[in-house]
C-alpha cells in the first residue's frame, strides 16, 4: 500500500511555505522512486509547528515540524517514511499534549483527512448527521439541535434551536439558509480553518438546517480576505453536486437544497448579520432596523437562517451523536464545545477546541505557553476589536459567556489576543475608536459621528489636554454609543475603550506627546473612500 | 498579477453579462470587473447599472462603500497590510513604517513607478502567526521587515 505523506494546504500553513515543502516532497518521492503519495489535509491547529507534516505509520500519524524545503531531503534520509527520529520529529500526532487535551467534535476531522475527499469525509463519520436527520420531522430535527444548547458561535451567543424554530413556523414559499463566513475579528481563524479543512462539514450542517426550517436555498457569505477558503469552498461544493449531496435529489431523499458561496468587499460591519443580507442582496452593507428579525423578513424579504460558520458546522455531529451527547461538555448555560484561537504575542498560537470553562490563564499558559516574545503579559482582547482588555488579574475568569459579561467582556467568537508589557493601553483604545469610525456603515449617530469624536478626544486625554474632563467626556461619548447605536460596532465599541481606562488608567496618565507607534497612523493617508 | 491591463468597454460588458441573472448580482459583478481591471471604472457604472435596473447612484453608492472596491488603477503588485491587533500585538507597525519608508509611499498609496499598491487591511486570519500581510491575493505569515523586503525583493525581481 502507498504510505501517505500529509502537508497541510491550509492558507496559515502556506504562509509559512508549506507549498514548497509539499513540492519538495513530492520531487524526493519521484527522484527515489518510493511508493508515497502526499495529501493535502487541512491544518491541526498548532501553527507555530508549521508546516507540520505527518506521515502514516502502523503506530499512528508520526508528526514532523516545522518542516522548511530545505529539510526535506535530511528527512528522508533518515527515514522519516517509518516515523524514524529526526531533529524535527515531533512523535504520534496524537500524543502531542496540545492536542491530547482538546476535545475535539466540531473540528474532528479538521487536519487528519483530505478536505476533499468525500470518501474520506464518509469513513470519519461523515453525513451520519443528515442520515438521521433525514428519519426525523423537522420540528424533531429543531428539538434536538435546542435541546443540545448550541448557542451562536459567531459570538451574540443567541440559541441556535430557536432561531430554527422561528423561521419553521414562519410560513413562505421561499426560505434561506445563509452562512455568516465574514469572520472579521482579529485573533479569529477558526471558520477559515474549517472551511479550508473539513469544508463538507459546514455544507452538510446547512443542508440539515435546510431540512429542519424548509428552505432550499443557502449561502455562504464569505470574506474577501480569505480567497484561499472561497476557492476550497468551491471545489468542495462542485463535488457534493456531483455525488449528489446538493441539488434536487440530496443523499437520494428526494429533498432539494441548492448551495452557493458568495464573496464580501471588506467590510467588516457585514460580519452583523442584517448588513450582511443588505450586501447579499446586492446593496451598501448598511444594517437594518430590527423588528422584522431575519427569521421572519431575511434575505430577499423571506424568512432566513443566519448562522455563524461554526454553529453550523458543529450541527453534523449533534444530529449524529444526539443533543445529549453535545451538551454534557460545557458549563452553566455555555453548553457544548468552544473554538478558542489563541493569537498574538503568544508562544503556540493555535486552535483550542474544548469544553466551555477552561479559564483564560490555563488557554494562555496551559496550551499557549505565555507570550512569544518572552515579555510579561500585560493585556488580554478576547472577543475581537469589540472585546474587553483584560488585566492579568482577570486572567481566572472561565471562558463561558456569562462570566465574560459579569467583568463586562465578551467571549465572541473565542479569539483571544495575547499582548506583552510593550503595549500601550491608550493607543489601543484610540485604535479602537479609529477602527468604528473606518468601519462604521454610517447608518446611526452615535456610531457614525461618535467614533470620530471618540478618536479626537482619546487624542486630547494623550496630549493630556484638559485630561480629567476629557476622560468623563470619553465615558458620557461611550454611554452614548452603548445605548444609542443601532448594532453591536457602535454598542460594544466602548468594551475596548473604557476597560482600558478601567484596567490600565496609568496608561492614560503619561506625560505628552504621543507615542511614535500612533503617529504613524495619524499621519496614514486613508483613502477618501474610506 | 493581472494580465489584462486597461479599461475596455466591450469585455467589462461580457463579464457583466455572465453574472447580471444571479439573485444580488451587483457584488459578483463588481468583483469581476475588478478582476479584470484591477479596479472599478467610473465608465463602467453605467453599464452596470443598465444591467440591474438600477440607478447610477446605487451603483456608485455601493461601489464606493466597500472597502475592496479600488477608483484608480493599482500598481502591478497589490500588498495587504494587517494592522488589526493580533499583528499590532507583534509589532506589525514598525513592520508596515519600514515598508512604507523603502517604497516611499503610505498605506493607500501606489510607488510612482507603478509596480506597488500597499493597502491597509483589518484581519487575514493568520493571527497565531502574526505579523501577516498578503501579496496579491497570496498570504504570509510572521512578516518581519526583513521578510517583507525579501517579499517585495522576489516580486520586483519576477515582474
Amino acid at each position: 500500500m502507498s504510505l501517505k505523506i500529509f502537508v497541510p494546504g491550509d492558507a496559515a500553513a502556506l504562509s509559512v511555505g508549506a507549498e514548497a515543502v509539499a513540492k519538495a516532497m513530492t520531487q524526493q518521492i519521484a527522484s527515489r522512486r518510493l511508493d508515497a503519495s502526499v495529501v493535502r489535509n487541512g491544518s491541526r491547529g498548532m501553527f507555530w509547528l508549521e508546516p507540520l507534516v505527518e506521515v502514516e505509520t502502523p503506530r499512528g500519524r508520526i508528526a514532523y515540524g516545522p518542516v522548511t524545503a530545505e529539510e526535506v531531503p535530511g528527512l528522508f534520509d533518515a527515514g522519516f517514511l517509518e516515523g524514524k527520529p529526526h531533529r524535527l520529529h515531533l512523535g504520534v500526532t496524537e500524543d502531542i499534549p496540545y492536542l491530547k487535551k482538546q476535545e475535539r467534535l466540531t473540528f474532528a476531522r479538521c487536519g487528519i483527512t483530505d478536505p476533499l475527499s468525500l470518501s474520506d469525509y464518509v469513513s470519519h463519520g461523515g453525513y451520519r448527521g443528515l442520515e438521521r436527520a433525514l428519519t426525523l420531522t423537522p420540528q424533531a430535527i429543531v428539538e434536538e439541535v435546542t435541546n443540545s444548547g448550541l448557542r451562536g458561535r459567531g459570538g451574540a451567543g443567541f440559541p441556535t434551536g430557536i432561531k430554527w424554530k422561528t423561521v419553521l413556523n414562519t410560513p413562505s414559499h421561499q426560505k434561506y439558509i445563509v452562512c455568516n463566513a465574514d469572520e472579521g475579528d482579529s485573533g479569529t481563524y477558526a471558520d477559515r480553518m474549517i472551511m479550508e479543512g473539513d469544508p463538507f462539514v459546514l455544507i452538510e450542517g446547512m443542508t440539515i438546517a435546510g431540512f429542519a426550517v424548509g428552505a432550499t436555498s443557502g449561502y455562504i457569505y464569505l470574506r474577501s480576505e480569505y480567497p484561499h477558503a472561497f476557492r476550497q469552498l468551491q471545489r468542495a461544493i462542485a463535488i457534493a453536486y456531483d455525488k449528489g449531496y446538493l441539488g434536487e435529489n440530496v443523499a437520494g431523499s428526494g429533498k432539494r437544497f441548492d448551495l452557493e458561496p458568495r464573496i464580501g468587499a471588506g467590510a467588516y460591519i457585514c460580519g452583523e448579520e442584517t448588513s450582511l443580507l443588505e450586501s447579499l442582496e446586492g446593496k451598501r452593507g448598511q444594517i437594518r432596523f430590527k423588528p422584522p428579525l431575519p427569521a421572519l423578513k431575511g434575505l430577499f424579504g423571506q424568512p432566513t437562517v443566519v448562522n455563524n460558520v461554526i454553529s453550523l458546522a458543529t450541527v453534523p455531529i449533534i444530529m449524529d451523536k444526539g443533543a445529549q451527547y453535545y451538551r454534557d461538555f460545557g458549563m452553566g448555560k455555555s453548553r457544548g464545545t468552544l473554538t478558542i484561537q489563541l493569537a498574538g504575542n503568544i508562544k503556540r498560537g493555535g486552535l483550542v477546541e474544548k469544553a466551555f470553562g477552561l479559564t483564560l490563564r490555563e488557554a494562555i499558559y496551559d496550551f499557549g505557553g505565555g507570550t512569544a516574545s518572552g515579555r510579561p503579559l500585560r493585556a488580554v482582547q478576547a472577543g475581537g476589536p469589540l472585546g474587553a482588555y483584560f488585566p492579568e488579574s482577570l486572567l481566572d475568569t472561565p471562558l463561558d459567556y456569562e462570566a465574560f459579561a459579569e467583568r463586562k467582556g465578551m467571549l465572541g467568537h473565542g479569539g483571544i489576543v495575547v499582548f506583552d508589557d510593550t503595549v500601550d493601553l491608550a493607543h489601543q483604545a484610540r485604535f479602537a475608536m479609529e477602527f468604528c469610525a473606518v468601519e462604521s456603515c454610517g447608518k446611526c449617530t452615535p456610531c457614525r459621528v461618535g467614533s470620530t469624536r471618540g478618536v479626537e478626544v482619546i487624542d486630547k486625554i494623550i496630549a493630556n489636554q484638559d485630561r480629567v474632563q476629557n476622560l468623563e467626556l470619553l465615558g458620557d461619548l461611550c454611554e452614548v454609543l452603548t445605548d444609542g447605536s443601532l448594532c453591536a460596532l457602535g454598542g460594544l465599541i466602548p468594551f475596548p475603550v473604557q476597560s482600558a481606562v478601567r484596567h490600565f488608567p496609568e496608561d492614560f496618565d503619561k506625560p505628552a506627546p504621543p507615542p511614535p507607534a500612533f503617529e504613524a497612523s495619524k499621519t496614514q493617508e486613508t483613502p477618501s473612500w474610506r | 498579477m493581472r494580465s489584462n491591463q486597461g479599461w475596455d468597454a466591450d469585455r467589462a460588458q461580457a463579464r457583466i453579462q455572465e453574472l447580471e441573472r444571479l439573485p444580488g448580482a451587483l457584488l459578483p459583478i463588481l468583483h469581476a470587473l475588478q478582476d479584470e481591471f484591477g479596479y472599478v471604472d467610473k465608465a463602467a457604472i453605467p453599464l452596470v447599472a443598465r444591467a440591474l435596473n438600477l440607478s447610477h447612484a446605487e451603483v456608485h453608492g455601493v461601489v464606493s462603500f466597500y472597502h475592496d472596491f479600488r477608483h484608480d488603477e493599482p500598481g502591478r503588485h497589490v500588498l495587504k497590510m494587517c494592522r488589526a491587533e493580533a499583528c499590532q500585538s507583534m509589532g506589525c507597525e514598525n513592520m508596515i513604517r519600514h515598508v512604507e519608508n523603502r517604497l516611499g509611499i503610505k498605506l493607500g498609496g501606489t510607488t510612482e513607478d507603478r509596480s506597488f499598491t500597499v493597502e491597509a487591511v483589518y484581519c487575514l486570519g493568520n493571527c497565531a502567526l502574526s505579523p501577516a500581510v498578503m501579496l496579491d491575493g497570496k498570504l504570509y505569515g510572521r512578516v518581519s521587515s526583513d521578510v517583507a523586503d525579501f517579499l517585495i525583493d522576489e516580486a520586483k525581481r519576477h515582474a
